[in-house]
């Protein structure tokens, strides 16, 4: 049951990526050129909405939706991790103009090189697995 | 009912993306999906050669399934609720990646340049999905997250290391469109 939850979440952000365009290699290019609104009103409008919602959640202590708990684990104090990582992501998602959710969603769409960079991807998170005591964090 | 066949506005799209996380956390998880990168690493048999890849992965499953989910959407929206699925950029930015050799510009949903089969045969095009890639995989898992993990997930959780992470992510983003880009294409 749980299953088919994360299922169905799954396909409305799939087709939320493909109809919104963020899964489109133009508009992110078009972003970076600070040509259009589009990406930043996306992105604005559910940051705006996000804040409120889980400020919401921690103020009011809701609970989820099995009665439980809903926990939010802050992330580890650091500046070289994040400001280099983000760069090296920042890199990568003007090129291949594809994050981690729409690499999967674009697949669906019948986009096959992108499977290139799906398995391109998994050789970077492998690579990093394997350098990461030697990485500044 | 016709706007669901046209490319969704900004202000649909956003609040769309906000309901997706809400959810995820009303169902305690989270909205973060570069982590499944790591899931498949380890599916893959990785922890054999790095800790980092040393963990319960069934405990990931259910992202695993968002995933899933994500194709079937793919496949859904450009099937079943698109007319035509080309992306009416900026008339500049057509242009200007005119200029760049991008002939499909204004005219696709991607590139043709680098997502038709022909780039199996183009070395070029190739070697733009890979190091493009790799470099999405490498920095996601160095910065701890990606767009969905940093700028929804962390930056709504008022987090300031998903911040940093977001202005890495465009200075990177800027330094490839801006530097890079004039000497590749």
């Amino acid at each position: 049951m749980r299953t088919l939850v994360y299922l169905i979440i799954g396909i409305v952000f799939g087709i939320t990526m493909f109809k919104s365009e963020a899964a489109s290699w133009f508009r992110i290019y078009e972003m970076f050129k600070f040509e259009s609104f589009h990406m930043y009103g996306i992105i604005g409008s559910a940051l705006v909405l996000g804040i409120i919602v889980v400020q919401g959640i921690k103020r009011l202590r809701v609970k989820s939706f099995y009665g439980e708990d809903i926990s939010f684990c802050p992330k580890n104090k650091s500046v070289a991790r994040y400001l280099i990582g983000g760069i090296f992501f920042g890199l990568g998602w003007a090129l291949a103009g594809a994050c981690p959710g729409p690499m999967f969603t674009l697949i669906g769409a019948g986009f096959l090189p992108m499977l290139v960079v799906i398995v391109a991807a998994l050789l970077g998170t492998y690579i990093y697995g394997l350098l990461r005591d030697k990485l500044p964090h | 009912m016709d706007w669901i066949f046209e490319p969704w506005p900004w202000y649909v799209s956003g609040p769309m993306i906000a309901f997706i996380m809400f959810l995820l956390i009303m169902v305690g998880k989270s909205f973060g999906m570069s982590s499944n990168l790591r899931t498949m690493c380890t599916i893959c048999g990785a922890g054999n050669k790095a800790e980092f890849f040393k963990f319960d992965w069934k405990s990931q499953k259910w992202n695993l399934v968002v995933v899933l989910g994500a194709i079937i959407g793919g496949f859904i929206a450009s099937n079943y609720l698109s007319n035509d699925a080309m992306v009416a950029i900026n008339p500049n930015t057509v242009e200007d990646l005119k200029s760049l050799g991008f002939e499909s510009a204004g005219s696709a949903y991607l590139p043709t340049e680098l997502f038709d089969f022909a780039v199996f045969s183009d070395i070029k095009g190739l070697l733009v999905l890979v190091v493009g890639g790799f470099l999405v995989g490498f920095g996601a898992r160095y910065a701890g997250g990606c767009t969905s993990g940093h700028a929804i997930s962390g930056l709504s959780d008022l987090q300031l290391p998903s911040l940093i992470a977001v202005v890495g992510f465009f200075l990177g983003g800027l330094i490839m469109i801006h530097l890079i880009f004039p000497l590749i294409f």
